[in-house]
């Protein structure tokens, strides 16, 4: 390494680019704030928990060769009476790892979750430059389907386009495409906030003057629109996507519950907590509890999270 | 004020002809009704001449101005799935639904109207600051997980309350109603506060603050000043001057609560239109679906016109603006 050649001033710009976060006034909001540091440290590990499943399950829940019927309704911790196999959290009906298949579940669930958000992004995002920058019709139109779509409530527009989809689709497939047309009908249901929110900022930036001079050295409207304006209105779309996250997590979650999203071949935590239902009178309460809590932290972390990042970004609140 | 009025209005209608739009486009091109309709063995006149039949020959715009005049006539087409009259199922279901409604309404709004002034004069008292956080964590469930969790509770370790069903109906005719049995008012109860306990938690929070808000202004000293009651204070003067924005927010809650309603009644499987809709995105009735749309748009356009109204008609101010 060349440092010690470097000026001060340059060794300061080579640290590496996470103590710099670190050292930024988000970063001393984030360390002066312990609900965003447990929030923060809770969201990562229940993330790696369902990224690293296969590594971190003891069982593998869809495989049925693993499987053992004698096993299901296994209470937690205790071991079962005909094959004295002991879970963690306890057995499903049909002898899964309660504990493995929340594993698997939230790994779909964060899957459908982050996925539908970055479409939401990307489609909102595009709209939003493009109604801000452009003007004009393309405006008029493009917020006025925003607004007739906001009227309604984005889990019932997600339904809509979620059953659409299910009509369009030849029955075999059905289940084979499910997670993607829960996405789709998420990330549509979604797309309205982020656009609102980078038009309105649009609208302030484009008559700047650095907005100015790119248009003057003749860049085109496409690069001044990604290039120069998309970094100066990201921070509020930043705040929006993590509450974004925990909503459609507990949309995905519902539609899931409600037999309307993932499918029981590949459950979500939704689906779980459905499958759990059923067993509530007949006293197997632990198929529902632990999916539950689950996805209440899960979704409380990733709120609390957006909370603080809010507060954080907003000057005014500096 | 007027030419206000008129521009709502045919705001209103420019969005019900948009979802008319949506829900004829999926009965139109989800599915083809001349498969659903013929069977095996059908011919190329047959199908010819079913299309013919069915004005499906016409132009597009055509289509939808007679599709359209149908719907307002109250023919929404034939269930796919129960060969039955559309309009017939879902006046059917819909007072389930309307009544559930009204009384989670009715819970939210007195509840919330309540406890809103409570936790704003007793700032800083425990029970107060007890109610606050506890509607922080009532915001971050889900829907279905409060109902689930009353139905532990109340339905399997209590058993006091049923866990599913609307119980005994008395049918008046064109209504059918569950206010009239005991088993039917018994039923309600749960399902009425997991549907309005959201909407009651966010009337709470905003009574509170525009309570704070309010009782801190000068009017409010001038009336303790004056001598008079505590109760008067709180309640005729303070109270009332927030109420312009508690009305807006109740009204459009109440459309909200109509859609979340799909919630709640597949985990008490209530008897309603949110449950009819549910059913059918599981097997793609295509015109429950699109009768659904086009119900729920009505409401929603009309909670919203009557809301925007309410608010010119309760608010002086907004009057004077809308003359000049």
């Amino acid at each position: 390494m060349t440092d010690t050649h470097l000026p001060p001033a340059e060794t300061a710009r080579a640290r590496s680019r996470l103590a710099m976060a670190w050292d930024s006034d988000v970063g001393w909001s984030f360390r002066r704030s312990p609900v965003a540091m447990i929030s923060a440290f809770v969201t990562i590990a229940l993330i790696l928990a369902a990224v690293l499943a296969p590594l971190f399950a003891p069982h593998d829940p869809f495989n049925p060769a693993t499987l053992n019927l004698m096993n299901g309704f296994t209470a937690p911790g205790t071991p079962n009476a005909f094959t004295g196999d002991s879970f963690l959290l306890g057995t499903d009906d049909q002898g899964r790892d309660v504990f493995s298949t929340i594993l698997y579940g939230m790994r779909i669930s964060l899957f459908v979750g982050f996925s539908a958000v970055a479409f939401a992004m990307v489609l909102g995002i595009s709209l939003g430059l493009l109604a801000g920058y452009v003007g004009g019709w393309t405006e008029t139109i493009i917020m006025r389907i925003a607004d007739v779509q906001l009227t309604f409530p984005a889990i019932l527009v997600a339904m809509l386009i979620f059953g659409v989809a299910k009509g369009i689709t030849p029955i075999e497939y059905r289940d084979e495409v499910a997670i993607w047309v829960l996405i789709i009908a998420i990330g549509l249901s979604d797309w309205v906030q982020f656009a609102r929110v980078v038009r309105g900022a649009t609208l302030v930036e484009k008559h700047k003057e650095y907005v100015q001079a790119a248009r003057l050295i003749g860049r085109s409207p496409l690069a001044i629109m990604l290039r120069h304006i998309l970094p100066n209105v990201l921070s509020p779309v930043l705040v929006i996507a993590t509450i974004s996250l925990a909503l459609a997590i507990i949309a995905e979650a519902t539609l899931s519950f409600l037999g309307v999203g993932a499918p029981p071949t590949t459950p979500s935590l939704g689906t779980l907590i459905s499958i759990g239902q059923g067993f509530l009178f007949s006293g197997e309460w632990w198929i529902l509890f632990f999916p539950a809590c689950t996805l209440l932290i899960l979704a409380l972390a990733v709120n609390l999270l957006g909370d603080w990042l809010r507060d954080a970004l907003n000057p005014r609140l500096r | 004020m007027f030419s206000y009025i008129i521009r709502r209005v045919l705001q209103s209608v420019l969005v019900l002809l948009v979802t008319g739009l949506v829900a004829f486009a999926m009965f139109r091109f989800v599915g083809d009704p001349v498969d659903s309709m013929l069977g095996q063995e059908r011919t190329m006149q047959d199908i010819e001449r079913l299309r013919e039949n069915l004005g499906l020959n016409d132009p597009f715009v055509m289509q939808y101005w007679n599709f359209l005049g149908r719907a307002l006539q109250g023919d929404l087409g034939i269930s796919y799935r129960q060969g039955r009259p559309v309009a017939e199922i879902i006046m059917e279901r819909l007072p389930a639904t309307l009544e559930l409604a009204a009384v989670s309404g009715l819970f939210a709004l007195v509840l919330g109207i309540g406890l809103g002034v409570f936790t704003a004069i007793r700032r800083d008292g425990f029970a107060a600051n007890a109610i606050m956080t506890l509607s922080l964590v009532g915001v971050s469930l889900p829907t279905f997980l409060i109902g689930i969790l009353l139905i532990y509770l109340f339905s399997v370790e209590l058993g006091w309350l049923p866990s599913f069903g609307r119980g005994e109906t008395v049918d008046l005719g064109w209504w059918t109603t569950g206010f009239l049995t005991k088993s039917g008012l018994i039923a309600i109860i749960l399902p009425s506060i997991t549907l309005g306990l959201y909407q009651m938690t966010l009337i709470m929070r905003l009574v509170r603050s525009e309570m704070l808000e309010v009782l801190r202004q000068d009017f409010i000293r001038f009336a303790r000043a004056r001598g008079l009651k505590e109760r008067t204070v709180n309640f005729r003067h303070a109270l009332k001057n927030t109420l312009v924005p508690v009305i807006t927010v109740t009204g459009l809650q109440l459309g909200s609560i109509i859609a979340f309603a799909i919630i709640t009644e597949t985990v008490f499987q209530w008897p309603g239109v949110g449950l009819l809709f549910i059913n059918a995105i599981q097997f793609v009735d295509i015109p429950v679906m699109a009768a659904y749309l086009m119900l729920i748009s009505v409401m929603f356009v009309g909670i919203n016109l009557i809301v925007d109204l309410l608010y010119v008609a309760i608010d002086p101010r907004l009057r004077t603006e809308g003359k000049s």
